[in-house]
């Protein structure tokens, strides 16, 4: 069915509004799916939708082509309303190829519509992907409303006249599959027109033969009449102000920077490569022009030591790391705890134990933040609830490190780090004031003495004249700072690096809870579980149900009016992307049986996975 | 800036903390033969940062009154690296030892040398590990009997100099604690050095490893069992000034000026060499049939790591112009929502909410 023989009214199809859709792109590797859903979602948040995004990479960089190792795949969800995830199951797929329809189609909801590329599904592409029948023609996909294109014959088609080889030619058919998903859901093409044009400002051919394919894309939709509805999504009420999409580990290294400037200090980065970690050091390193400097060390210990040399010379030190490399981090983070200075460590988490799965997602470190190193080593743990919020979470650690001269564990994962979201751009003077007044005059000094109230010892840097001193990791007198091996002094400065950490609480604002202050079940999390929690909450509570949900930003310490919080609900429900971390840490602390909802399998909860165990633990009884 | 430095004495770098090391220990020399050489180099006092791993000798630090950071064992170079990398202004000094330095560290001092980071690391080779009590360490000679090699020792030690040289080091030389003139000249020299300098110096361990460096360092001896290398001058030694090192084809070795040869027959050192070569192959001189060279091996001009760094940060600031952060964050593609909930393109004029 070419484009000339099926011509019709494009008028033909219904207009359905919807309230939010869900859109899963998904190819080969090689097929330019994360760029075709970044470019829906700029259209989109352009567009006023709020929205939420999920990229999904395969852990090889050249996985053998067309196979299941290969697929690559972009999730985004656009919504006129709030939303906290990208979305549990997809309405729409495009699948690029065999492997990457054997991949997501599980997924997709009944009687979802599914866009294919036919031209790959021939038989060694099937055989890859492990298909014993075509799935186009064995009856497996009645459940969804399906879309063959010869996306790739029908690219080529449209680049006909224009002098490009076959294989630059090829790499534009994702623009294909995007004009015809801006078709499906009414999205305007100029703002990806705008985008291929100046990213191609060089080489204006490339520019034109993709903006061509995606015209075509969407021209064939319409000429075939390939839907027979499509869809619109109104624009959501977002809070006035100025936006833009982020990605978790971009905004962390724009607070960061934020920090550095707000305090005054240069910011030093050390850190070792590492997924899902490693934007971060590649987005400080561009960022020269504000004084950052990084160092890629030669491995893990080597990037958090010479954080802590950065540290004593005045620096906002920050290492950057995921879990094996936390692991690497361990004896050095004491150094700073004994030392007393002021590191920010940022932990991307992904699955373990040991290399797991580097490009997936888990919680699983919080153990080992809290308690992975040897000795009584207390530190401040904090963790990042969404992609923008890594940006106030960055500054809130560069916030604690420096006024309590600490070093502060803040926990990401791969799926905030990489995940994005509408970011509502703060005021440059809202932000707080994070100057620091470094120790300069020596009359009285020890390095040692300490702040009344935040229990901190003074910073005092190289280059000071008068102040010269030195620490190290040995236990040091309180006050003079000299090696002590006295046993009353080990027991009075265990209990003042402890209680430094504990004095935080004093500060950390009340718990904030969405629903009812009390009542029959609080669903309570971490980190970046909090879209899923509170949207499986305030679904089940649409329906009836009695449920609030809070969330901690700061694991330790915990915020003092947590044990009161849970004290005035009948079930504490706690869902984690592990084996029940938290859940321990609450039942250890405040002696209180929890319900632990765990997932290790490398995805984040879905929001009806929460609202599925919030109805278990409730019952049917309890709807009203 | 005052353009006049206060005078400073060798009292002013003693700490007033109770030196700690066995009577005897070679760690004396070196500590006395850097609170010598620090007040003569010129720099304020509050500028020299000294750091350091684990082991005896790195309890260094804490005797000298500078700025000073005990690290964890091995790490001293990257602890330095981080402080020097954003504070080029300080002076940096790093003292380890063998096990600190080529066993758990060394990782650190191999990227470090590379980097050519501008830190001067004192390597007391005492050939053993004195701190945990006695056991053979990375440079201990094959065959060692220490508490953890009872019949001996089997694995082969590492040739410290040639570590350093193949790590791509700027500057690499060795001293002896006792040969305090000498050691005093060496420091001085690397302090000069921009980038990286090396320095091992054989140190005493008089309760674990006893008279390790006798055979070479021993008065009677020393003159016959070393050979000062020295830029431009001829590799002549023993007692006498008869005997002398030449390169024979793709080897180095002794001639006996007895025989007829002089001087003129020597190798002509060259510290400046770019081609590490020849450095290498006098590091591996030694016992039995060489004498131990002392002295700057390698000696050659290149820019440091963090000259690198802050260059860049300041061509980049030069070129563009000193980041704003509204315009880091208010970049990429924006949108605002107006107060009815309107959409449009970019950052709005009037700034709401
Ligand atoms: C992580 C760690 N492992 C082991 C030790 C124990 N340790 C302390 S010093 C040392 C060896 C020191 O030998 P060297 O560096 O040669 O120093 P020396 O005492 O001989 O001056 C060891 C194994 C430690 N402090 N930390
Ligand atoms: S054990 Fe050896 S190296 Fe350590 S202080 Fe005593 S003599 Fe010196
Ligand atoms: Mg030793």
């Amino acid at each position: 069915m070419s484009p000339e023989t099926k011509a019709k009214s494009a008028s033909a199809n219904r207009l359905e509004p919807v309230d939010e859709v869900v859109v899963r792109f998904a190819g080969d590797s090689g097929d330019g799916m994360q760029l075709t859903g970044t470019q829906f979602t700029s259209t989109s948040a352009l567009l006023g939708n709020d929205l939420a995004t999920l990229p999904e990479f395969p852990a090889e960089i050249r996985a053998p082509q067309g196979t299941l190792a290969g697929v690559s795949a972009f999730q985004v969800r656009i919504a006129d309303y709030d939303i906290h995830t990208p979305g549990d199951a997809p309405d729409c797929l495009v699948a690029m190829n065999p492997a990457a329809l054997k991949k997501s189609i599980g997924d997709l909801k009944q009687n979802g519509v599914l866009i294919v590329n036919t031209d790959e599904f021939h038989d060694r592409n099937l055989k890859k992907a492990g298909y014993e029948t075509n799935p186009l023609d064995d009856g497996s996909l009645a459940a969804y409303r399906v879309t063959q294109a010869e996306i790739t014959t029908m690219t080529h088609r449209a680049l006909e006249e224009m002098d490009l080889d076959s294989k630059a030619k090829n790499r534009s058919r994702n623009m294909f599959a995007l004009g015809m998903v801006y078709y499906l859901f009414s999205r305007p093409l100029d703002t990806t027109v705008e985008w291929l044009e100046l990213k191609f400002a060089k080489r204006p051919e490339i520019a034109e033969a993709n903006v061509k394919v995606l015209k075509a894309g969407w021209n064939f939709c319409e000429i075939t009449d390939q839907f027979q509805v499509r869809y619109e999504v109104e624009p959501a009420k977002l809070a006035p102000g100025v936006y833009r999409n982020i990605m978790g580990n971009s905004a962390l290294s724009i607070g960061l920077v934020a920090a550095s400037r707000r305090s005054g200090l240069p910011l030093f980065l050390g850190s070792y490569p590492i997924t899902p970690a490693s934007e971060i050091l590649h987005e400080l390193a561009g960022y020269k022009t504000f004084g950052v400097s990084t160092f890629q060390a030669e491995d893990e210990i080597a990037a958090m030591a010479a954080a802590i040399g950065a540290a004593f010379g005045g620096a906002l030190a920050v290492t950057s790391t995921s879990g094996p490399g936390l692991a690497l981090k361990s004896e050095a983070i004491n150094l700073a705890i004994m030392t007393e200075l002021p590191v920010i460590i940022c932990n991307i988490q992904r699955g373990g134990p040991s290399t797991g799965l580097p490009t997936m997602t888990e919680q699983s470190d919080l153990l080992q933040a809290m308690f992975g190193r040897n000795g009584e080593s207390p530190l401040p743990v904090i963790a990042a609830s969404s992609p923008a919020d890594c940006f106030d979470t960055a500054i809130e650690a560069a916030r604690l490190a420096v006024s309590y001269m600490v070093p502060v564990i803040l926990l990401s994962d791969g799926y905030i780090a990489n995940g994005s979201e509408p970011w509502r751009l703060p005021k440059i003077e809202d932000l707080p004031d994070l100057r620091v007044d470094f120790r300069t005059d020596p009359e009285g000094f020890e390095p040692y003495m300490r702040d009344e109230k935040t229990l901190a010892r003074p910073w005092a840097i190289p280059g000071t004249p008068g102040l010269e001193h030195r620490v190290g990791g040995l236990e040091k007198e309180n006050v003079t700072g000299n090696v002590s091996y006295d046993p009353a002094n080990h027991q009075l400065m265990t209990d003042l690096r402890a209680e430094k950490v504990a004095r935080i609480a004093d500060e950390i604002p009340p718990m904030s809870i969405d629903g009812p202050d009390e009542g029959k079940l609080l669903v309570l999390g971490w980190g970046s579980t909090k879209g899923a929690i509170t949207g499986g909450a305030q679904k089940a509570r649409a329906e009836g149900l009695e449920v609030s949900c809070a969330h901690l930003r700061y694991i330790n310490p915990f915020p003092s009016d947590l044990g009161d919080v849970l004290s005035r609900f009948e079930h504490v429900l706690i869902p984690e992307m592990n084996m029940g971390q938290l859940a321990l840490l609450i039942r250890a602390r405040y002696l209180r049986e929890v319900v632990s909802m765990t997932k290790v399998q490398g995805k984040p909860f879905f929001r009806s996975e929460i609202q599925a165990k919030i109805h278990e633990i409730l019952g049917a009884e309890n709807v009203h | 800036m005052s353009t006049e430095l206060p005078v400073l004495t060798k009292k002013d770098f003693q700490s007033d903390q109770e030196v700690r090391w066995c009577p005897g220990c070679g760690d004396y020399a070196i500590l006395s033969c850097v609170q010598t050489i620090f007040p003569q180099l010129g720099i304020p006092k509050e500028k020299f940062v000294v750091v350091s791993g684990i082991g005896c000798s790195s309890r260094f630090p804490y005797y000298m009154d500078t700025y000073g950071f005990h690290g964890i064992h091995g790490r001293a170079p990257a602890i330095a690296s981080g402080l020097k990398a954003t504070r080029p202004d300080l002076e940096v000094w790093i003292a380890t030892g063998d096990g600190d330095a080529m066993s758990i560290g060394g990782n650190h001092l191999i990227h470090t040398l590379r980097r050519n980071m501008d830190v001067k690391i004192l390597m007391f080779n005492n050939r053993i590990y004195g701190l945990t009590k006695g056991q053979y360490s990375p440079t201990s000679e094959l065959g060692k009997v220490t508490k953890s090699t009872p019949v001996g020792s089997v694995d082969y030690p590492f040739n410290p100099l040639s570590l350093a040289l193949g790590a791509g080091a700027t500057f690499v030389a060795r001293g002896v604690d006792i040969m305090q003139p000498h050691l005093r000249d060496l420091l001085t020299r690397a302090h000069a050095h921009t980038g990286s300098a090396f320095v091992e110096i054989y140190q005493n361990c008089n309760i674990f490893n006893d008279k390790a460096f006798e055979y070479m360092s021993a008065k009677q001896v020393r003159a016959d069992q070393t050979v000062e290398v020295l830029h431009g001058e001829p590799l002549v030694f023993g007692k006498e000034k008869d005997k002398g090192i030449r390169l024979k084809g793709t080897a180095l070795e002794v001639i006996h000026f007895a025989d007829g040869h002089g001087p003129e027959d020597c190798l002509v050192w060259d510290e400046t060499d770019p081609n590490p070569a020849l450095a290498f192959m006098m590091a591996q001189l030694g016992p039995p049939d060489f004498p131990t060279p002392i002295g700057v091996m390698r000696n050659v001009a290149l820019p440091s790591y963090d000259y690198g760094l802050v260059h860049q940060l300041e061509e980049e600031i030069e070129s563009k112009g000193s980041g704003k952060l509204e315009d880091l964050i208010y970049s990429g593609e924006l949108w605002t929502v107006g107060e009815g909930g309107q959409v449009t393109r970019g950052k709005a004029v009037a700034d709401p909410g």
